[in-house]
């Protein structure tokens, strides 16, 4: 017989510890889809994500306006922070001083700390009148949610960028100096290409975190249910959809708030998987 | 010791490298001391020692490469074709760093094909004509010995060759740049031996048009290919002179203690 020893026994505790986090994550998992998936066969899977009409009261269930509106906001977030954010990580790996980095570096990281409902208060105090008086429309608009989530997410983009970046071997710097390159083009030809697939992921990984936020965006998105079709139009998203009925939601409207989960799970289960894939390519 | 045609490409005089300590206080590391060591044109220079014997810094020196360590620290001056490397704050390190190509130990490829891997050189430079690109890269790998094995398939990345070829592939980048020196740091340590004697092959051939520097770990390298032989230890050279003479007569006990393999 074998000896059972505290070493055995911890191992099976540390085991047990484990599994039950997993387990928790697969019965949200079954749980969703087993409140969600009714739903859409009784409407049918393409007139659920194409439908143009949610009206919980009639049971018309359609979530494109949601869909548009978050893959709309997902969108402006990148094209405001990607910029920042590979600019940003270019800076802190390749050119700042160390003083500068240990400054600046937890300064961006410090930022994803920020509780997302200030975040929604700031956008909703300052940005919403500012694009009203200055730029039109009533203020609650896919630009202000874009504004905001692209700073949101800007430590996401950044540090991770950054990590690919610093993992770069110091031999392809060289080699390019070597070659007679300048800082910048040693950067632009040998660095940022050998840390691309790195940054692809980080980038995705930020569409992902923008399409999963919330709070921020019931606060400064609008909340219409249109697909919109300018800037300045307000706009709900999935989450949100979620949030703002989930209070008094029941039956078959109920059901429909966890389908709108299901698809929102598979959208960010998507931009995950795309981009781990990313990343294990790049290490091999 | 060397024909009196070939002109001096390289000079150090009294020069010295040493690195600046983490720990405040405590004296800097020294790498090289008081190197005075004259580099011919159109020659090969194999520069031996044990590791740490300085031979490294002193191949980093000319490029200045090792500006990219904080620590790092000169003193004297190196001047190539008469124009001093350190002093004179005019210096474009750029242009030097074109002027004297690298070769490392692990043979670095850039993540582009083969074909852009040499025509970085020369776009950096400028030269980016298509006609004059095709052409500098099929000298370059004619020269690197390489253009057989890879002229069906310049587009595919270079990631894709083998480790000698590689490295061969890295000699042809300097080529392309036409500079006037090559400096290879232990090219062949990572290689195969069929690999390692078609380097050899490559950099005899070569010695017609340049200055080439080969720091080496291996001794029986550094006498087949060297015109001129460097033996360097802790920091210091201690002989230097005509290859064939070093390894039959050394004037230096240390010199004959490390040819013959009695350390390093």
């Amino acid at each position: 017989m074998k000896k059972i020893t505290g070493e055995t026994i911890i191992g099976k505790i540390l085991l047990m510890i484990a599994l039950s986090s997993i387990g928790a994550l697969f019965l949200i998992t079954v749980f969703i889809f087993a409140e969600g998936l009714p739903v859409i066969f009784k409407t049918g899977f393409a007139a659920f994500i194409t439908g143009m009409k949610w009206k919980p009261t009639r049971e018309i269930f359609g979530i494109l306006p949601m869909i548009a509106g978050s893959f709309a906001i997902m969108a402006g977030a990148m094209i405001v922070s990607v910029p920042f954010a590979l600019c940003c990580s270019i800076y802190l790996a390749e050119f700042a001083g160390d003083l500068m980095r240990r400054v600046v570096k937890p300064a961006i990281e410090l930022l994803a700390g920020i509780p997302s409902v200030v975040y929604g208060f700031i956008g909703v105090t300052v940005l919403v009148p500012f694009i009203k008086n200055y730029i039109g429309g009533n203020g609650f608009s896919v630009l202000g949610c874009s504004l905001v989530l692209g700073v949101m997410v800007l430590p996401t983009i950044t540090s991770i960028s950054y990590d690919a970046l610093r993992a770069v071997p110091v031999s392809y710097r060289e080699g390019a100096l070597a070659l007679g390159a300048t800082r910048w083009q040693a950067v632009k030809m040998a660095v940022v290409p050998a840390a691309s697939s790195g940054i692809i992921a980080a980038v995705i990984l930020g569409m992902g975190r923008a399409i999963g936020e919330t709070m921020a965006v019931i606060m400064i998105a609008g909340n219409s249910l249109i697909v919109p079709l300018s800037p300045l139009d307000p706009v709900r998203t999935l989450t949100s959809n979620i949030a703002l009925e989930m209070g008094y939601a029941s039956g078959s409207h109920r059901q429909a708030l966890f389908a709108t989960g299901v698809v929102l799970f598979i959208i960010i289960m998507a931009l995950n998987v795309l981009a781990s894939r990313i990343i294990n390519r790049a290490v091999k | 010791m060397k024909d009196d045609l070939s002109p001096v490409k390289i000079e150090f005089v009294n020069f010295g490298v040493s690195y600046r300590s983490e720990k405040a206080g405590s004296p800097p590391l020294s790498a090289l001391e008081n190197v005075a060591l004259k580099v011919y044109d159109k020659r090969i220079l194999s520069v031996i020692g044990p590791s740490r014997s300085g031979k490294t810094s002193l191949l980093r020196s000319i490029n200045r490469l090792n500006d990219l360590h904080a620590s790092f620290e000169h003193s004297g001056e190196i001047f190539i074709d008469g124009a001093p490397v350190y002093g004179g704050a005019d210096t474009d390190v750029t242009e030097l760093r074109r002027k004297a190509g690298m070769v490392f130990a692990r043979p670095v490829v850039l993540p582009l094909s083969i074909y852009e891997n040499i025509a970085y050189g020369p776009r950096l430079m400028g030269r980016s004509s298509k006609s004059e690109l095709d052409a500098t890269v099929e000298t370059a790998l004619k020269d690197a010995y390489l253009w057989e094995e890879v002229k069906d398939r310049l587009g595919s990345p270079a990631a894709a060759l083998s480790g000698g070829q590689r490295q061969r592939l890295c000699i042809a980048r300097v080529l392309g740049m036409r500079s006037g020196i090559i400096m290879l740091d232990e090219p062949t340590s990572a290689l195969d031996p069929v690999s390692t004697a078609k380097i050899e092959e490559t950099l005899t051939a070569l010695k017609n048009k340049y200055c080439v520097i080969l720091v080496t770990n291996n001794v029986k390298q550094a006498a087949r290919v060297g015109d001129e032989t460097a033996f360097f230890l802790m920091g210091k050279l201690i002989e230097y002179g005509d290859t064939a003479k070093i390894f039959t007569t050394p004037r230096d006990e240390r010199t004959e203690n490390y040819i013959t393999g009695r350390f390093g």
